[in-house]
């Protein structure tokens, strides 16, 4: 109870709890007319900016001190970084295809 | 430098990602913008991570978490560049799975470092802690399964059992969770974490398990959405901004993008998820039947067939992307077109492993996009078609989605390619496809077999063309 109490009288969590909200419908409304054609592309970009995930394990890396947080926080920032890289270069590869079309 | 100053830029720099999280996400629903948002997003994400480097790293030995960081980022941005540059068209799909894979493993491990660093944080942290692990450890072990089972690597099983096993797995990790969250065992908090972590990685391997290949699209992009998710859950962990919209934005637009791929394959999402694709329940219904006999027809036969029609649909399907034969489609298409034949192309919108998997496919082989018809557009034009020509596409063909209620694909839109008025199927043998069903087009009167590897018949076909 003291949990829920807290989740919304402290300001900063009642402000993140705002953000999340808005993030939703944002999210809903900004994708909900796509054609069927960029689904995938689409998965994709998205599947890149969940990488912003990089974030975190840098942040805790920065807080690291012994070897265990440290290996693991090296092995984070690895795939983090593979997502956020992988997944972007994908994504353009994808849509390059769409674009060499296009000037035809 | 000041430390009002670091951390008004920091905050920019996370206002810029955020903000171009958002106009990317909208460009890339866009056909003419796509690329572009793409390319926004990544300079946002960009900047977001630079100034996390630069302006919220320090404490005691800043050089050593340097020298680890740029380490990890520079392996991590070479061996990602090149594995996306080199990845060949046919493996996007599981590429997109795997890089999602590392992502929901990343959130894990932010979890497991925070928790290592302090095992009785304040509970909100704890709840976060706990539950982004959950969710990163179910997104990268279920992605690893798709990853597996898109590239064959992993073959279908349905266990038996499999949904009660399922459901006592989330029971048990709920209830760990809430032991662990509610302090009633702090002698055993360790164990119980460790616990809760190998229960999840359990419950993703048993989720996608079962999932049969043909819906795997619909399972990634729910992965994906789960990873957001996570992500977003480190957002709360460090009251990081960028972390909470980019996480939220993807967990929302995944859920809705998955929504709608069911829509194009008219399944719903429950569906999806519990009645799996079973190859070997289907493949026993599909062998009762008696089905008769196929006819086989030359390729010279074709070649006359295809050369005196005024209209011929090409019906591409996963077969022509694993054949590579895209580039040899298109010049099939244009010496068709020489002989004054119109040629089109009936794209289904789950044909291949994606849905717009052919789309991308053909237009790296320059085919263009007026030639391009969408299911609806491609059935209004079959009456008029008088060869349909299909490329190693099978499920979207069967007209048991149609007819057969006890199909698994029973409802799913198809190409009613048998308005036609001849059908020529190309496929490597009479082995059903992806979603192991057996597709009694192949034995129909109207349709004709053409067997053999898409790229070699095309070749060959395009040659007899030429005699013609």
């Amino acid at each position: 109870m003291d949990f829920i109490l807290h989740l919304f009288t402290d300001p900063a969590n009642y402000r993140l709890i705002t953000i999340v909200i808005l993030s939703i419908f944002l999210g809903i409304e900004v994708i909900s007319r796509v054609p069927a054609v960029l689904h995938t592309p689409l998965m994709s970009g998205a599947n890149a900016i969940h990488g912003v995930v990089i974030i975190g394990a840098i942040i805790v890396m920065g807080e690291a001190t012994d070897i265990f947080s440290q290996v693991l926080g090296f092995l984070a920032v690895v795939l983090g970084t593979l997502n956020v890289v992988g997944g972007f270069v994908v994504t353009d590869r994808m849509l390059e295809m769409f674009d060499k079309k296009k000037k035809k | 430098m000041d430390q009002n100053i670091s951390t008004l830029i920091l905050n920019l720099a996370y206002l810029i990602g955020s903000i171009t999280f958002i106009i990317g996400l909208k460009m890339l629903s866009h056909p003419e913008t796509a690329r572009k948002g793409n390319m926004i997003a990544a300079v946002g994400m960009s900047i977001a991570i630079l100034g996390t480097i630069f302006l919220k790293v320090g404490g005691d030995n800043v050089a050593i978490k340097y020298a680890i960081i740029f380490g990890g980022l520079i392996i991590g941005t070479v061996v990602g560049f090149i594995a996306a540059k080199k990845v060949q068209m046919t493996a996007m799909p599981e590429m997109v799975s795997l890089f999602n894979g590392m992502g929901g493993a990343c959130a894990m491990l932010i979890s497991l470092i925070e928790f290592h660093i302090d095992d009785k944080p304040a509970i909100g942290k704890l709840v976060i802690i706990v539950l982004g692990m959950i969710i990163g450890t179910v997104s990268f072990a279920g992605s690893i399964i798709a990853w597996g089972k898109l590239n064959g690597k992993i073959k279908d099983k349905t266990i038996a059992g499999g949904q009660i096993i399922n459901f006592i797995l989330f029971g048990g990790i709920i209830i760990l969770s809430t032991v662990v969250i509610g302090g009633f065992a702090p002698d055993l908090t360790i164990y119980l974490f460790y616990g809760i972590l190998s229960l999840a990685a359990i419950y993703g391997i048993l989720f996608v398990m079962p999932i049969g290949g043909a819906d795997m699209p619909v399972v990634i992009s729910l992965l994906n959405s789960f990873t957001g998710v996570a992500a977003a859950f480190g957002g709360f962990l460090y009251d990081n901004p960028v972390m909470l919209t980019g996480g939220i934005l993807v967990g929302s637009a995944g859920t809705i993008l998955t929504i709608l791929m069911c829509k194009a394959m008219n399944r719903s999402l429950k569906n999806v998820l519990i009645g799996s694709f079973g190859g070997a329940k289907a493949g026993v219904a599909g062998a009762a039947k008696e089905q008769g006999n196929f006819k086989e027809i030359s390729l010279n036969d074709t070649a006359v067939l295809m050369a005196y029609a005024q209209k011929v649909m090409i019906i591409p399907g996963y077969g022509l992307a694993v054949a590579q034969a895209q580039h040899t489609c298109h010049e099939l298409e244009k010496i068709l077109g020489e002989k004054g034949v119109e040629v089109v192309y009936g794209i289904h919108p789950v044909a291949g492993r994606m849905p717009g998997h052919m789309n991308v496919l053909l237009a790296e082989a320059d085919v263009p996009y007026e030639k391009l018809l969408e299911m609806e557009d491609a059935n209004d034009q079959m009456g008029s078609t008088n060869v349909v020509l299909i490329l190693g596409a099978n499920d979207v063909v069967n007209p048991a989605a149609k007819e057969d209620p006890t199909s698994p694909i029973y409802g799913m839109p198809i190409l009613e390619v048998e308005k036609a008025e001849h059908v020529i199927v190309n496929k490597r043998s009479m082995k059903p496809g992806y979603a192991g069903i057996e597709n009694e087009l192949f034995f129909r009167p109207k349709t004709s077999m053409l067997f053999g590897d898409a790229k070699k018949v095309l070749q060959n076909l395009i040659a007899e063309l030429k005699q013609v």
